[in-house]
């Protein structure tokens, strides 16, 4: 084993290892694929990031997304509230996959982050580790947000539209996923010789 | 090309898709001695996988399109809605904009995902060497936009659950949403199957 080499995880091609400065990226000489880079994060700053992501992970599902009003009639819903509904009616294998890729996905991303994180310099599970980066790739926050305002043009066209908490916190939320999913897991196991200049 | 490249495998080593740690190949079902991943040269059978995958998304690519995905029923009547129809609601209520986005992530994106795994998986079968650059870049894009596809679940999830007004209008979930998940799903499960190194993996002889 050795962690002066890294191969392209497109194209296999080998490569010495170079440290790189704050933000610059590796890539393959064949096929341009990212090898690796240097997170402009560090891991001291995710902490704050995933806690910050938590706190509005819950608001962002514990509010409405939106207050839909016709003819005196008002209707709010909620992310798992919709979810419900959707079983409610039969619809379960659709119920699920919304769960899965809005809810449960990226909640259990979070979380064991921010076990991962608390436990850095310490034991590290790998097995947790493993498990986080087979699942990301199916936590779905940004795609239902752009489904939200989507939703919610189709219904301005049929009643009066209200904008709940919710809405914001999943913009916000979009945003702090964007940027914990932009920290390089692999950074945390090459430790600080592999990302320092 | 900075001439010849030496790949992984042609070394006698391999690397953990996990934690990236490059150690020596010794035998098959191998662990990472850093992350305790198990280590293969390529993915197992990942041809037969994405092809078995394809076939059953390309099966349920027919009632995904033909059957509805939202099912209203209000004052002035009852309506049923496929994915094109409500394209086409977008399009002709002056939305253009989102009727492009939404033709794109459901109609465009579904069927590019289909023909261009299907392209990939068999030149990679006939160990093709033409336009591997082109075919790399391809199956990168394929990765990266086909999530896109799950917008039209959400938009009808999220509609379903607003719009259930007794007497006045309710929306409810068609055949057609199950579908459309399960090909999306179905195409994300074949594109995470398929080794973009098989690619690369026939010969050096071309200079492309």
């Amino acid at each position: 084993m050795t962690k002066a080499l890294v191969a392209c995880p497109e194209c296999d091609a080998l490569h010495r290892r170079r440290s790189l400065a704050r933000g610059e990226r590796a890539r393959c000489v064949r096929c341009r694929a990212l090898l690796y880079r240097h997170s402009p994060l560090r891991p001291q700053q995710m902490l704050p990031l995933v806690l910050g992501a938590l706190v509005t992970f819950v608001i962002a599902n514990g509010f409405p997304i939106v207050d839909l009003q016709v003819q005196g009639q008002s209707n709010s819903a909620t992310l798992f509230g919709s979810i419900l509904a959707l079983w409610g009616e039969g619809r379960q294998l659709v119920a699920v996959l919304v769960f899965a890729t809005t809810l449960l996905f990226p909640l259990v991303d979070l979380l064991s982050m921010l076990t991962l994180l608390l436990l850095s310099g310490h034991s590290r599970p790998a097995a947790l580790w493993r498990f986080v980066q087979t699942l990301r790739p199916w936590g779905m926050i940004e795609v239902f947000m752009l489904g939200t305002l989507v939703a919610l043009v189709k219904l301005s066209h049929l009643a009066h539209v209200l904008p709940g908490a919710a809405l914001w916190a999943f913009a916000a939320l979009t945003v702090l996923m964007a940027a914990i999913l932009s920290f390089d897991p692999r950074s945390l196991w090459d430790g600080p010789e592999g990302s320092e200049p | 090309m900075t001439g010849p490249v030496l790949s992984a495998r042609e070394a006698g080593l391999v690397a953990c898709p996990y934690c990236g740690l490059v150690c020596r190949h010794s035998r098959a079902g191998f662990c990472c001695p850093r992350c305790g991943g198990v280590l293969h040269p390529r993915k197992a059978d990942s041809l037969s996988r994405s092809c078995a995958f394809l076939m059953a998304a390309a099966i349920l690519y027919v009632p995904a399109n033909l059957l509805p995905v939202m099912e209203t029923s209000s004052l002035f009547g009852a309506e049923k809605d496929t994915i094109l129809s409500g394209i086409v609601y977008f399009w002709t209520s002056g939305s253009q904009g989102l009727a492009g986005l939404i033709f794109c992530v459901s109609i465009l994106v579904p069927m590019l995902k289909l023909g261009a795994l299907s392209m990939l998986t068999w030149s990679v079968h006939r160990r093709s060497r033409r336009n591997r650059h082109q075919r790399a870049t391809l199956f990168r894009i394929i990765e990266q936009v086909g999530r896109w596809s799950m917008l039209d679940v959400f938009v009808v999830a999220l509609m379903v659950g607003l719009v259930h007004f007794r007497g006045l209008a309710v929306i409810e979930a068609g055949p057609g949403a199950a579908a459309f998940g399960a090909v999306v799903v179905l195409t994300m499960l074949a594109a995470r199957s398929f080794d973009p190194r098989l690619i690369w993996d026939c010969g050096d002889e071309d200079h492309d």
